[in-house]
């Protein structure tokens, strides 16, 4: 027996989010401790799998397994690969800033942190989950979090609104999902005798052609076909845009930009910056992992979704007044960019998209801790109300700019790094359809609009002048915790940026064994 | 099977049945000799003894080979014995809610027929005779009526208790015409022979159907299925809150323990297909009506009226599945309701007696005047919701997955919507609890002792149900392979 490593980072906060309940509430600061070591413990254990975990030998790694519901082929099996780990790294690294980050928050800590450390653990068991139905087990225990999450301390005036709007997109995307899971399931079982839910044996049975069938529906009065299809090309829609509802994929967006804006800093960060992660590698693990002969038939049309994503998000971030929903509306044009490079259906835009996906959690957790910070002080939003917080925050306004060079796609940040693969892997799959070019060129007209948007910020909250009648408390500096989350999430942007070499070569073996599965070597 | 003789052995079967004889006695007797200052102990007492009960049967009543005893009237075997298990429990936690309610708690003669009402229970999951049948739910019944009307003084559970009766003895009178029709047109009484004169065809069918339809009536009612549903929101709302939970659980546990066990032994599913449809439609008019309807209610004993509602619709669609699995999955649906809803109505009883309200809007603020409480039902409202990690997922998961094994992919996925409209409702009341304040916000609600050993058992019980659920369905899936 192992040291189950994976299972210690997937449980620590919930135990402790279950612990910190039987504090007694007044006792804040012990249970911010407490919340804290929980957070570094989870961070720290993240780095250590992502730095032992052998590249060279690929596949699943720190794997864990036994029975848990026999009767239904469900185990409990977790391992790592190169494309969760280093969402795995991502969660231990915004669970530990936003710690930091909420470390003042003072109504209800306790509450608090236990509901966001249950949301960890939801996070943490989706990623490092090889079976499908523990995969939706955690991807649950990661949706109902938000929902008081954001209803208790959210902001004020949308936060009702947005939270059960929330909730009710994300669930009817799981649950949607899950139906597909469950026609997967009985297929296969029907087909093989093998009734099971580990991910890794299906996909080896769908890759023998146990998922090889016909799905005929006929008119119930004229007994004409209506639908004669293969199985993947049927399902495929289902699962993967059960899941893709979560990363935020035009039209099933909605959601996302009230949900960031409603949600206090901590829980922002980690909705943006991790949560819908959780939808993209979903929405790979289950639908493209799966069936991938369906999303080698849906993807080249589902691109032009993300099209819209991309350049659509950034248009409406541009003429955003709040500054919060700037930053939401650029989460959606990003992860945008995620799906487009699964449309991809080659290596380098896989390896885009997954580095995109770290890069993005990183970037966009650190864009919404310098939100909440201007607004903590502020207390407003509105973009035309603020100026030259440059003086008063300069840690914040150096950390932006950072994350707005990120955002850009600047050489230097890893930004570049994730960007640039998937414009090469879209240029690269014109084989597949001629339009994949101008696709590339739409949306790299994005790049310049999300130049504009982040600039304006820059230049209207930052800059410019700092007018001492408009906020009556006085503006304060960061907190010394606020600027050691700000250099942590400062310092991931620009490592990365700088030596890729600490990613690729992992994401890269990671991808090796989805390309494996589309047929494409 | 054959019906074996009487044995003294088989008074062991019956052993459960016996002491709950002796405990209601012991309740009746304590009730004269105890001044009116011990009689709080009453309920304990009685809760005890059902604790005590459920321990022997564990220990000494676990059936050995499945037979039919005392002339063909009495099942021994592992679903009975499941069901009884269900029962004690639900007696035994109603009886501990029971204890500071005001009206109710004092009174040896409530426990003495709450007790009765359990060994009605308890008959009707082992019932294999139309007259055993029939004897078993009237005796569940009639204690059910006197305990929803049980206080005089308050009109409302007057009402309860009125409209229950009036309700009940209806669809009762037309179940029992339906039971002496099936008798007229076979013989027999005992399920097994009935189902032997049915298979061999020597019965016309169309009488057969009009007696399974009216059987229907009396077992949807006691489960509370559309459209015998209408009495459930006005008793619910009237009756004192522990009988309301004591109803909703295992009043309804004991009709599906019936329903199952007569249909899937008396009409297999190839004696008559076109039953499939009938039951099917049901179930997801059932769902949907009961979550629909929940969702516009003010007062929280209705919502949870309407819930159960939709409740007994999950757990048609497991019965419909017509298959171990299904079955299998419906008994752990009901295990997993019995304490998901025992734990909302203990909430719903401290708070009504704290506070003094059943108004979903004064729920406002609980979760600053007791973590403890809003805590509580926030897991019973996100398992009843399916929620992992809570019992509520894996039940709702075991029960579509039987329905999509089935073929029944559009029942489940009617099921799997409601799940969503279900989950809308328990939202909205837990983001009154948590989000919204109250001028009462400073004081603080204390739970007295017995309820928050309750809660506690409960809210244990709801996560280890939801994680570890392997053990539960397989006691579950052993019980429902008697059933066929």
């Amino acid at each position: 027996m192992t040291f189950p490593v994976l299972s210690i980072i997937v449980f620590t906060p919930i135990v402790v989010g279950m612990l910190l309940l039987l504090f007694p509430a007044e006792r804040k600061s012990e249970i911010r401790v407490a919340a804290l070591a929980a957070a570094a413990i989870c961070l720290g254990l993240s780095l250590f799998v992502y730095f032992s975990y052998n590249t060279a030998a690929g596949g699943y790694q720190f794997v864990e397994k036994f029975d848990w519901v026999p009767d239904f082929g469900i185990s409990y099996h977790m391992g790592v690969d190169g494309i969760s780990l280093p969402l795995v790294l991502l969660t231990g690294i915004v669970i530990f800033t936003g710690v930091l980050i909420s470390w003042g928050m003072d109504d209800r800590p306790r509450e608090f942190f236990a509901f966001l450390f249950i949301l960890a653990t939801g996070v943490f068991g989706t990623f490092v989950s090889l079976d499908l139905f523990q995969l939706f087990f955690f991807y649950e225990i990661a949706v109902f979090p938000m929902f008081l999450l954001i209803a208790i301390w959210g902001w004020q005036q949308t936060r009702e609104y947005a939270a059960m709007k929330l909730t009710l997109y994300l669930f009817i995307g799981s649950v949607i999902a899950l139906v597909g899971a469950l026609a997967m399931y009985f297929t296969i079982g029907r087909q093989t005798g093998v009734y099971t839910f580990d991910m890794l044996k299906m996909s080896e049975l769908q890759q023998s052609g146990a998922l090889n069938l016909n799905i005929t529906i006929n008119s119930p009065f004229t007994g004409a076909v209506w639908i004669n299809q293969p199985f993947e090309i049927v399902w495929f829609p289902f699962v993967f845009l059960g899941f893709a509802v979560l990363a935020g994929i035009w039209p099933f967006h909605n959601w996302s930009p009230d949900g960031h804006v409603a949600a206090p800093t901590a829980v922002s960060m980690f909705h943006a910056g991790v949560l819908m992660k959780l939808g993209a590698f979903a929405a790979l693990r289950v639908g493209i992992m799966l069936l991938p002969e369906g999303a080698k038939f849906w993807m080249p049309a589902f691109v032009f979704l993300t099209v819209v994503n991309v350049v659509y998000g950034a248009f409406i971030a541009m003429v955003q007044k709040d500054f919060k929903y700037v930053i939401g509306f650029s989460s959606v044009s990003h992860m945008g960019l995620v799906s487009m490079g699964f449309a991809t259906l080659n290596r380098v835009g896989y390896i885009g998209a997954t580095l995109q996906m770290f890069s993005h959690g990183v970037m966009t957790a650190l864009f919404f801790a310098v939100v909440g910070m201007v607004y903590d002080r502020a207390h407003t939003r509105n973009i035309p109300d603020l100026g030259g917080f440059v003086k008063k925050m300069p840690w914040a306004a150096v950390a932006f700019i950072i994350g707005g060079f990120v955002s850009m796609g600047m050489p230097g940040f890893s930004g570049f790094i994730a960007e640039l693969p998937i414009f090469l892997g879209l240029w690269q799959a014109r084989e597949i359809a001629p339009y994949y070019v101008v696709i590339a060129v739409l949306s790299a007209t994005a790049i310049v609009v999300t130049a504009c948007y982040v600039l304006r910020v820059v230049q209207n909250v930052f800059f410019g002048e700092f007018d001492e009648h408009k906020y009556h408390d006085g503006i304060a500096d960061v907190t010394v915790l606020d600027k050691t989350a700000i250099v942590v999430l400062c310092s991931v942007l620009i490592l990365l940026g700088v030596f890729p070499a600490l990613m690729y070569p992992l994401v890269s073996s990671g991808v090796d064994s989805i390309m494996r599965l589309l047929g494409v070597a | 099977m054959t019906i074996t003789p009487f044995e003294a052995a088989h008074l062991l079967a019956l052993l459960p049945e016996i002491l709950l004889v002796v405990l209601a006695g012991l309740v009746m007797g304590l009730d004269l000799v105890w001044p009116e200052s011990r009689r709080r102990s009453l309920g304990l007492v009685a809760a005890i003894g059902l604790f005590l009960i459920a321990g022997v049967t564990l220990i000494f009543g676990r059936p050995g080979e499945t037979q039919l005893i005392f002339g063909g009237m009495i099942r021994d075997d592992f679903a009975a014995f499941i069901f009884r298990i269900v029962f004690l429990f639900a007696g035994a936690i109603t009886c501990l809610l029971s204890l500071d309610v005001e009206g109710v708690g004092r009174k040896g003669e409530y426990y003495t027929i709450l007790i009765a009402s359990v060994l009605g229970m308890n008959l009707m999951g082992a019932a294999a005779d139309l007259i055993m049948l029939y004897l078993a739910i009237e005796t569940t019944s009639i204690t059910l009526y006197l305990l929803a009307g049980y206080l005089r003084e308050d009109d409302r559970s007057a009402e309860s208790g009125l409209k229950y009766f009036l309700f009940g003895a209806l669809t009762s009178t037309v179940m029992l015409y339906g039971l002496s029709l099936l008798y007229g047109f076979t013989g027999q009484t005992g399920y097994y022979a009935i189902a032997e004169k049915l298979a061999s065809g020597a019965v016309p069918s169309l009488p057969i159907i009009i007696a399974l339809i009216l059987i229907a009536v009396g077992f949807g009612f006691k489960v509370a299925a559309v459209p015998f549903h209408f009495w459930t929101p006005d008793v619910y709302e009237g009756a004192p809150t522990p009988i309301t939970a004591f109803i909703s659980v295992a009043s309804k546990t004991a009709g599906f323990a019936v329903l199952m066990r007569f249909f899937l032994a008396i009409f297999p599913p190839a004696v008559t297909p076109s039953w499939n449809a009938m039951i099917m439609a049901m179930a997801a008019v059932t769902m949907t009506l009961g979550n629909a309807l929940a969702i516009p209610q003010k007062n929280i004993k209705r919502l949870l009226a309407y819930s159960s509602i939709a409740h007994a619709g999950y757990v048609l669609v497991g019965f419909v599945a017509f298959s171990q699995r299904g079955a299998a999955a419906a008994i752990f649906y009901l295990i997993t309701y019995v304490l998901t809803n025992l734990a909302a109505f203990t909430v719903v009883i401290v708070f009504a007696k704290a506070a003094g309200s059943e108004q979903i809007y004064d729920y406002a603020g609980l979760s600053r005047r007791s973590p403890g409480l809003a805590l509580a039902l926030l897991v019973a409202f996100l398992s009843l919701g399916g929620m992992p990690p809570l019992a509520g997922f894996f039940a709702k998961f075991y029960v579509f997955a039987a329905a999509v094994q089935s073929d029944l992919i559009w029942l489940a996925v009617v099921g799997v919507l409601n799940a969503i409209v279900g989950l809308y409702y328990y939202l909205v009341v837990l983001k009154v609890v948590y989000v919204y304040r109250s001028e009462n916000d400073d004081k603080p609600i204390a739970v007295p002792r017995p309820y928050s050993f309750v809660l506690g058992l409960m809210v244990v019980g709801i996560l280890v149900l939801g994680t570890a659920s392997a053990p539960w369905f397989t006691w579950a899936m052993s019980a429902a392979k008697n059933l066929f």
